[in-house]
């Protein structure tokens, strides 16, 4: 075996510390990204469950559901799209979990790096993956039957409002991530806090025919307002408040989640 | 030959402190450290201390705290006590600075299994800080240290354990850290994998590296460490050489299984010597020996004369549990059936 021979002139760069905060944070998004081209199963999954969801609504429910004077696929489109993002985004409370339990993220931690960086490479590597399931679901919606009025303005907006979402709800899945003892615990919390917010909510019927207090929850929260956004961008429906409250709700939730799991992060340290 | 030759001159903080010519300082300082889960107290006032250039081995059976103390020196953990400095840096209140100079390699790989070799070696070392160009030579040269050249483009998913092993202390040495930590660096290895660990190991310690490693395995201790502390329960036991330690357990053992399980009783009364230690499952006596032929000629005339009939004898390297018998009176499986190191997670 040969002697190990060590690079006498190794260096480290000198930068800022932002410089640093960006780099280690591309750094591991690049590895997250490459797990998804690695890892086809979670990009498949991700967008084959608002599929089945999407042809089950389109030929099952759909013809039995009254939405007024557009056609049940062109309500629908917007409620699926916002709910596979939402599914989506649970892939980094599952990833986060699955380092978390793994010994890797002890040797990141044992790194001179950003603390934050190994959570905010998981949530750019799910906005890709979303962003890419997206597509998948528009195209398909296509051969449904999908017929956008939105014009190139809108479907910018569109993408705008669903990277800001992705974030947001990703943010929030990283608090979870950071919180749960078990990966399969990580598989389930998602779907119990995404599944009851997708289904009361806009994205499927509209809510004028529930129960009083579902109504309100289901009017008020915020992916109804991110899914009536999103309809009014692309089939023309009347968008409201909703524009901007969607706006705010993802802005905030931002702002909040993202301090919240870099100190979740940090504290599991000092344990 | 090594090539390590201004080592100080990245380590900013040794290098204010110490002069050319000065004598090797500490590279790792632990005063009275103190770390509970609950009520379990893992480690109870620990102190030692590694000179630069040189190898300590924490020796003890599994919960002794050893894994403990590595993730405290590691910054992954607060003591609840206690002081620890690496290069001088305190690990708690230059916790960022610490991070720059240490490598560790623990106990279960950590590596991501779906990236290939050289990809893991290429993040770590950016994530280190280092240059692109020199991460891309560092890899090279540590690819071809560890015979993975062939495996780089293969995700680790595929690697075997001894093969992962190998990367990823490959991976702790990317930015060439003054100080390393191996947790258990062999434990589970094939005894092939682990002579290769220990060849590794021996080179980095020639080329000037300050290595702490933990074991639970006296032999390995014996070949690498130049100081050997004795952890068990938390605490410090012995403390010293290989040589010191072995002048207090003796160097060899002399292992008699006995042919008939109905003499066993009878064999442990007649072969009355100096830290008698019996296992009856396996009709083994064993005893500690200089290697003198007089002895072993004694013992067998004295079992022959009781009429005891011996099946086979031979020597053999203390083992843990010879050394947790002579410093503690009982071996490692009595002094701590309770604990294994506390989950971490």
């Amino acid at each position: 075996m040969a002697k190990p021979s060590f690079s006498s002139d190794i260096q480290k760069e000198k930068h800022s510390k932002v410089f640093w905060a960006l780099s280690d944070s591309w750094v591991l998004t690049k590895r997250s990204i490459k797990h998804i081209t690695r890892n086809l199963d979670q990009l498949f999954s991700v967008a084959l469950f608002p599929m089945m969801f999407f042809l089950l609504f389109r030929y099952v429910f759909g013809g039995a559901i009254d939405t007024g004077n557009i056609s049940y696929v062109n309500f629908l489109v917007a409620g699926i799209f916002v709910q596979m993002l939402a599914f989506g985004a649970n892939y980094t409370t599952m990833n986060l979990a699955i380092d978390l339990q793994r010994g890797i993220v002890n040797r990141f931690r044992s790194l001179p790096i950003t603390r934050s960086s190994l959570l905010t490479g998981h949530v750019a590597a799910d906005l890709v993956r979303n962003m890419i399931s997206g597509l998948i679901v528009i195209g398909v919606s296509f051969l449904v039957g999908f017929q956008p009025v939105a014009g190139p303005t809108d479907w910018m907006l569109v993408f705008g409002l669903a990277i800001l979402f992705s974030l947001a709800i990703s943010w929030i899945s990283a608090i979870m991530g950071l919180l749960v003892k078990s990966i399969e615990a990580a598989q389930w919390t998602g779907f119990i806090v995404i599944f009851p917010l997708t289904f009361v909510s806009g994205a499927f019927v509209p809510t004028d025919t529930m129960p009083e207090a579902l109504r309100l929850f289901a009017e008020n929260q915020p992916l109804t307002h991110v899914i009536d956004a999103i309809r009014g961008l692309l089939v023309g429906t009347p968008i409201g408040n909703s524009g901007w409250l969607a706006f705010a709700w993802c802005t905030g939730i931002i702002v909040v989640a993202m301090p919240v799991a870099t100190w979740l992060f940090r504290r599991q340290t000092l344990r | 030959m090594s090539t390590l030759g201004n080592r100080e001159n990245r380590d900013e903080a040794s290098n204010m402190l110490v002069g050319e010519n000065v004598p090797a300082k500490n590279a790792i300082e632990v005063k009275g450290l103190v770390k509970s889960y609950k009520q379990l107290k893992v480690l109870d006032g620990i102190d030692f201390a590694v000179k630069q250039g040189t190898v300590l081995a924490l020796l003890g059976p599994n919960g002794a705290g050893k894994t403990t103390t590595v993730h405290i020196l590691c910054t992954l953990l607060l003591p609840d006590s206690g002081k620890a400095l690496i290069n001088g840096l305190d690990v708690v209140k230059e916790d960022d600075k610490v991070r720059g100079l240490i490598g560790l390699t623990g106990q279960y790989a950590a590596l991501d299994e779906y990236l290939t070799g050289i990809e893991n070696l290429h993040m770590i070392g950016r994530l280190y800080r280092l240059r692109h160009q020199d991460v891309k030579q560092r890899t090279q040269e540590l690819l071809e240290l560890f015979d993975l050249v062939e495996a780089s483009n293969r995700a680790v998913k595929t690697y075997s354990g001894g093969m992962r092993r190998r990367l990823d202390l490959a991976v702790s040495l990317i930015a060439s850290p003054p100080v390393i930590f191996l947790d258990e660096p062999t434990t589970g290895l094939d005894p092939r994998s682990r002579l290769i660990m220990w060849e590794i190991i021996k080179q980095l310690v020639s080329s000037g590296t300050t290595i702490l490693l933990t074991t639970q395995d006296m032999d390995e201790a014996d070949h690498l460490a130049d100081r050997i502390v004795v952890i068990n329960g938390g605490k410090i036991i012995a403390e010293g050489t290989s040589d010191e330690l072995k002048q207090r357990i003796g160097s060899e053992r002399l292992e008699i299984t006995v042919a008939e399980a109905s003499d066993f009783d009878e064999a442990k009364k007649v072969v009355d010597e100096d830290g008698l230690h019996f296992d009856v499952k396996r009709r083994t006596l064993s005893v500690v020996t200089k290697g003198g032929v007089h002895q072993l000629k004694k013992v067998l005339s004295d079992l022959d004369d009781a009429g005891i009939e011996v099946e086979s004898v031979s020597y053999r390297s203390p083992t843990l549990d010879d050394v947790f018998l002579t410093l503690t009176g009982h071996t490692t499986e009595q002094s701590n059936g309770e604990t294994k190191d506390p989950p971490k997670g």
